[in-house]
């Protein structure tokens, strides 16, 4: 194992800072430190290797901790703070806080079927039944969980996905979703 | 020897190792069977209908449960880092993973450990730690569509869900995007992007493009890019070079979807069926 450390780093001098930016991590950020006390207990309580930190610059309004989590379990995290009634004011990644989620959406037209993307993720209904007939795109686990649950379900009935998935691929079909609702539902 | 790594949405699974095949129109991996409706049973089912052409041994696969919670991933990563040194695969082809830059870059370690390098595939959840970890070009080919080509060509974002719009906008030029993906370090030996128009490049500047036959309702149908990179799984496998087996492999992908008549509401295993007759007419 001692051996393979040193191949793996030999291959790119900067190796070992990009480990430290924390690709994966993301930012929960709070109004009061209380509700940063708050958060870190029950997500701890939950699992989750969260721990507190001082906000970077880009993120300092008036609290001065924010909490880091892993960012792919974002959907997950955030669905069991609103059950304590701790939404966050803002949700970034570690590496470029002032990312926003995709906000642009592809729709295309195949005539009878539509077609919603979002980010990585699509969503396609039929038009006549407003039936979902297709899922595809997304890497992250719970695409093919969320897929088998929505195929065959009218879009009016079918679940949202941001309440049974649980990553930010998961997050990304529940934008197509809302999206196709808007374009097709009353 | 190939093996395929992934996970399955029922979180009873265990990791499973073992031979892969499909009965009846499921995987099958030890005694248990699988439907195969999109994600890695697809691609494994892709691959095993391809080496069955190919007259090659059945693909190994590492499987195990995860529904998005992270905790099947984390299993099988930890059995890879701990196991992979000591195995000999000739070609690796990693699928539904929860990213996770730790656990990818364990993985890593433990390959570096083999004795022998294999050919190193990665797509959807691996292909995002991968890149995440700055170590994409450790690997020799990625497979990823449109929206995570411009998640590849974004070094800021994270995730696709972050990436940036202005680069969102530029997904009409594939080029560019690709162009980018190799400039930051963020692409794979070669890539191939799978869409509408399939591209295949092995570095910064032109790339080739296979569009026939044009069957635009693939776009929509769950798992036709996770059969595309089983069929390239196998047919490099069998010894074939890497940027011709991403052209065959896009071209029997489309074939096979051709011979399927797809509409937008087809299901990936209707083309599954097609792959052995879409092979026999390409290669």
């Amino acid at each position: 194992m001692i051996l393979a450390f040193f191949k793996f780093f030999k291959r790119k001098k900067t190796d070992v800072s990009i480990q430290n930016k924390q690709t994966d991590r993301g930012l929960l950020v709070y109004e009061n430190t209380s509700e940063v006390i708050r958060v870190e207990n029950i997500l701890k309580e939950k699992g989750w290797k969260v721990r507190v930190m001082g906000p970077p610059p880009e993120l300092r309004t008036g609290c001065d901790l924010v909490i880091e989590f892993p960012l792919i379990d974002s959907l997950n995290i955030l669905r069991l703070l609103k059950r304590f009634d701790l939404p966050p004011l803002r949700v970034a990644p570690v590496t470029s806080p002032l990312l926003e989620p995709v906000s642009l959406f592809r729709t295309t037209d195949f005539g009878r079927y539509l077609m919603v993307r979002a980010a990585n993720m699509k969503l396609t209904i039929d038009k006549e039944t407003q039936v979902i007939v297709n899922v595809s795109g997304g890497g992250c686990p719970d695409v093919p969980y969320l897929a088998a649950v929505l195929v065959g379900k009218p879009l009016g009935k079918a679940p949202k996905p941001r309440e049974l998935g649980h990553t930010l691929c998961g997050y990304a079909l529940d934008l197509a979703y809302h999206e196709m609702r808007q374009k097709c539902l009353p | 020897m190939l093996a395929i790594i992934g996970t399955v949405p029922d979180p009873e699974i265990p990791v499973l190792e073992g031979e892969a095949a499909l009965i009846s129109g499921q995987l099958a991996v030890e005694a248990r069977r699988f439907q195969v409706h999109r994600g890695t049973p697809a691609l494994v089912a892709a691959a095993v209908q391809a080496c069955r052409v190919l007259e090659r041994p059945l693909p190994v696969v590492c499987l195990a449960g995860d529904i998005g919670l992270g905790d099947g991933s984390r299993k099988l990563y930890g059995f890879l880092a701990e196991k992979l040194g000591a195995l000999n695969y000739d070609v690796i082809t990693f699928h539904y993973l929860q990213p996770d830059v730790d656990w990818h870059n364990r993985v890593l370690f433990a390959i570096e450990e083999m004795k022998r390098r294999p050919l190193l595939i990665a797509d959807a959840g691996f292909m995002y730690a991968a890149k995440m970890s700055g170590q994409a070009e450790a690997y020799d080919l990625f497979t990823p569509d449109i929206g995570e080509l411009a998640f590849l060509a974004d070094e800021e974002a994270p995730h696709p869900f972050y990436t940036r719009g202005f680069i969102f906008h530029k997904e009409n030029d594939v080029q560019h995007l690709i162009d980018r993906a190799y400039r930051f370090k963020n692409a794979a030996k070669c890539l191939l992007v799978k869409g509408v128009r399939d591209y295949i490049a092995c570095g910064e500047g032109m790339s080739q493009i296979v569009d026939r036959p044009d069957e635009e309702a693939m776009e929509a149908i769950g798992g036709t890019g996770d059969t595309l990179t089983g069929i390239v799984t196998a047919l490099v496998d069998s010894g074939m070079d890497l940027k011709e087996a991403a052209v065959k492999a896009a071209i029997i992908n489309r074939t096979a979807g051709n011979y399927a008549k797809p509409s937008p509401a087809t299901q990936i295993s209707e083309i599954i069926e097609h792959i052995p007759k879409a092979m026999a007419s390409v290669l």
